[in-house]
């Protein structure tokens, strides 16, 4: 039985790269922040502000609107014991939710793998865009990849009706065997065999979907129109997965940076109306994170890669705020001169898997870890304790 | 001319090349294997178009012509060019030392990247890091121009160590430290003017110069640097050189080399806590590059004619650049470049290869990560959509060898054997895909060739079991 989980989904966003959290949650007031970033900081005036001491980059505007209707958790200090500063290492830690050792498998296919235990349905997680992100690939999960929803399908050139069946049917059979198979063998067929199945049912999506939202012009926000519409159809995705990058802002850090948040900020600003449209804000839970903060000092044009960093928790069922801790500049308080993280991100991960999925987390993070309480307890389930 | 010699050659082609037509194979039995391998080993500038007559004639997929990564020029050398190893080897290094588009907004300099890897790919790697150093698409992609003496940007010399020679666990932060301030000083050499440039011309580049290279000795950190434990004013020769010598450069490189041309190894940040999958093979690979005094060719030269290689028939999956290079190859309809190509080129990215744009500094993840579900739709559709073409001298000419096999008749499992045979040799690794394709064929009967007019329904139904053996399996593996 494939878990519905109420028809609640996660949207994922990898923010790729490295993102500088001190200019993304500004603490405006702080004099160490201009200190430490004498090239690279935002204008006080600038900054969009939260409270009378942090506030946000200044091209995130429409996190801002967000945030005012209370639909935005900032998860402060969020980082892993021992931080590894490479992207490679740091974004396999991300993906497969273990720091100490390296392994392959991502925690959100373990997710799919729970939520579907079966695989009855090649579409309980849905990656968009290239390639397929390791936090998604789990042995023997079929997860979708599509990149571009309008095309997507099999042999799309034969068009007549008959020689299309034979086709397919040439094609399930050639991926379907299962003799004497070696592992790479093995994993093309598997792959072959889900790709088949889930593009027929995805080519119907476009078709039932209908809105007014016209979403920005970049990639990201272009994936979560794909999103939007697969959710729309009602196709049994839970989870879903976007990229936007790059934010290894070593050099010329304040131009890029800021494009890139405007980019970011747009593209979940439409999203979230669109859903809101569709009646399904309260059903949707965007998460967005990055493998590591940067280096409290800058470098004269830009940041180093650093440590603690800062991910969101967007959504109708979100209880907004700011949660985990805003980390000490203090010179003491750092860590090897990076912001020193004061949540596990598995604390967060734990909680989405837990408070939003309806999953044991346990399993899937390896590790009990305490867990926020950002997400509100949704009208279902008092529903259900209500008759209780 | 046995069959095990064609499958033999085929082996080679697919992985020092991008595959080959029958024709060509047969050629190169005649010549031998070792004499093939050592004339892939030494390119000519053989038979190709060449850059000045694309942007003269073909400026439509001209590096100047499109600010997007020029992918398509590249991979129409991969399918033209008749010194293949010239290109798999620079497709290599790209993979290694992986830089983007993404960052450094010309096509122009990328392009010139690429060449270098061309001119130094297959020589002494001390040579090779030392270009890379000096690559001004290196030093804008990983900030070096922004490493200064006294204020250290430490991102080259980090990636230097970890990804571009020794790998992880080989050496401390603080080597890290001491590698940036030997490369401080290192730049680019005419910024002032590419900025200036940049405001007053046109996005275009069309007449535009790339990057260049320049040293600026009074930002070069020359006080004493310890490095790996040796000490002294080290500059970044030095450090290349210390580097080039570690037992861990060889060795890491021996495992890149392997894990490209001979069968996937686990993925790289994998590499300090996975045994080799042939400990053996990567011994023999790290002692020749140490008795070579670090020569890639020579290692290259044991590498192809050694059994763990001859032994390691479909054991990679191939990747994007090599899927949609030896389809075309095969299919054979270059005759000049098209906008086919540029759409080829697009295609790649697709199946998640952008060239020119890897995802980041660590390059692609390959093996069987190259393929999810998004990935292989693209690749199945491209491949038999293109062999399905009646038009194709590619195709065509496999139907004229066949319509001379067997006096130009054939049962369902005669012609799907013979057509596996001309498309590669390909393996069919499990009898499953096999009879899927007789069963195909069956529905409409027996095959004959003899008495048909060229182009029409018996050839069409040869170039449609064409496409299907492109879509299967075992067409992923190279």
């Amino acid at each position: 039985m494939v878990s519905d989980n109420n028809g609640r989904s996660l949207v994922v966003i990898q923010l790729t790269g490295g993102n500088d959290y001190l200019n993304t949650v500004i603490p405006y007031e702080n004099e160490l922040y201009y200190d430490n970033r004498p090239t690279v900081h935002q204008n006080q005036s600038d900054v969009i502000k939260l409270d009378g001491e942090l506030g946000l980059s200044p091209s995130m505007g429409s996190i801002k609107h967000l945030w005012d209707d209370g639909k935005v958790a900032i998860v402060n200090g969020i980082g892993y014991p021992e931080p590894n500063r490479s992207h490679f290492r740091s974004m396999d830690i991300w993906h497969t939710a273990e720091p100490a050792k390296v392994i392959g498998d991502g925690w959100l296919g373990r997710a799919v793998r729970d939520l579907d235990p079966k695989g009855e349905n090649v579409l309980t997680g849905l990656n968009l865009g290239r390639g397929l992100p390791r936090a998604l690939s789990c042995r023997g999960v079929p997860v979708a990849s599509v990149g571009n929803l309008e095309s997507y399908g099999l042999f799309p050139d034969v068009r007549e009706e008959e020689a299309r069946r034979d086709t397919l049917n040439t094609f399930a059979q050639m991926y379907g065997g299962a003799e004497g198979r070696d592992a790479i063998s093995q994993f093309i067929g598997e792959t072959g065999s889900a790709a088949l199945k889930g593009a027929d049912i995805l080519r119907t999506a476009p078709e039932k979907y209908s809105s007014s939202v016209e979403y920005a012009a970049n990639p990201l926000a272009q994936s979560l129109k794909d999103a939007a519409q697969v959710m729309c159809a009602d196709l049994g995705t839970s989870i879903y997965y976007a990229q936007h990058g790059s934010f290894d802002t070593h050099g010329g850090q304040l131009a890029t940076h800021n494009k890139l948040w405007g980019e970011v900020s747009s593209a979940v600003g439409d999203f979230m109306q669109d859903v809101r449209e569709h009646g399904r804000d309260e059903e949707t839970l965007i998460f967005v994170f990055s493998e590591f903060g940067r280096r409290i000092k800058d470098n004269g044009s830009g940041t180093d890669h650093g440590s603690g960093g800062v991910a969101f928790c967007i959504g109708g069922s979100v209880q907004g705020g700011l949660y985990g801790e805003y980390p000490s500049l203090k010179d003491h308080d750092q860590l090897e001169g990076d912001l020193h993280f004061n949540n596990d991100f598995r604390s967060t991960y734990s909680t989405i898997l837990e408070g939003w999925l309806g999953l044991d987390a346990v399993p899937i993070v390896n590790g009990n870890f305490e867990q926020f309480d950002f997400i509100r307890k949704s009208k279902i389930s008092h529903k259900l304790s209500g008759v209780r | 001319m046995s069959g095990q010699d064609i499958e033999l050659m085929a082996h080679l082609m697919r992985r020092a090349g991008f595959g080959a037509t029958r024709g060509e194979l047969e050629e190169m039995v005649d010549k031998g294997y070792e004499e093939t391998v050592e004339e892939l080993l030494f390119p000519q500038d053989g038979r190709r178009l060449g850059d000045d007559v694309i942007r003269r004639y073909h400026v439509d997929i001209h590096e100047s012509r499109i600010p997007e990564p020029p992918a398509t020029e590249w991979l129409y050398r991969m399918v033209t060019t008749s010194s293949p190893l010239e290109e798999k080897i620079a497709l290599f290094w790209h993979g290694i030392f992986a830089s983007s588009f993404s960052k450094t907004q010309q096509s122009r300099s990328l392009a010139v990247q690429i060449d270098m890897f061309r001119r130094f790919g297959l020589g002494r790697f001390d040579s090779l890091l030392l270009e890379l150093s000096k690559d001004p698409v290196m030093i804008i992609w990983l900030d070096n121009h922004d490493n200064h003496k006294g204020a250290i940007n430490e991102n080259f010399g980090r990636e230097l160590l970890e990804l571009f020679s020794m790998g992880d666990g080989n050496y401390s932060e603080q080597d890290i430290k001491e590698c940036a301030r030997a490369f401080t000083g290192w730049t680019l050499g005419n910024a002032e003017y590419m900025t200036a440039r940049a405001m007053k011309a046109s996005i275009w580049p069309y007449g535009a110069i790339a990057w260049h290279f320049g040293y600026r000795d009074y930002d070069h950190d020359d006080d004493e640097k310890t490095f790996l434990g040796e000490t002294g004013r080290f500059n970044g020769e030095d450090i290349i050189e210390i580097i080039c010598r570690q037992t861990a450069t060889g060795r890491f490189m021996a495992r890149h080399l392997y894990d490209f041309f001979v069968a996937d190894e686990a993925s790289v940040p994998q590499w300090p806590y996975t045994p080799p999958l042939d400990p053996d093979a990567i011994e023999t690979l790290a002692r020749a590059y140490v008795e070579s005094d670090h020569d890639i060719r020579s290692v290259l030269r044991i590498l192809f004619n050694s059994d763990f290689f001859k032994d390691a028939k479909f054991a990679r999956v191939k990747c994007p650049a090599e899927f949609v290079a030896g389809v075309i190859r095969l299919g054979g309809d270059l005759a000049e470049p098209s906008l086919e190509m540029n759409e080829a080129g697009n295609l790649m990215g697709y199946m998640g290869q952008s060239l020119f744009a890897p995802p980041s500094v660590e390059g692609w993840h390959e093996g069987t990560e190259w393929i999810n579900s998004g990935s292989l739709v693209e690749r199945v559709n491209f491949a038999a959509e293109y062999f399905n073409d009646v038009e194709k001298p590619g195709v065509r000419d496999i139907i004229e060898r066949l319509a001379k096999q067997n006096g130009g008749s054939f049962s369902p499992e005669d012609v799907v054997n013979s057509c596996l045979d001309l498309m590669g040799p390909i393996t069919m690794s499990e009898e499953s895909t096999r009879s899927a394709l007789i069963q195909h064929v069956a529905k409409k009967g027996d095959l004959s060739l003899r008495k048909r007019e060229s182009g029409k329904a018996e050839d069409e139904r040869v170039a449609e079991l064409l496409g299907l053996i492109a879509a299967t399996k075992e067409y992923h593996r190279a």
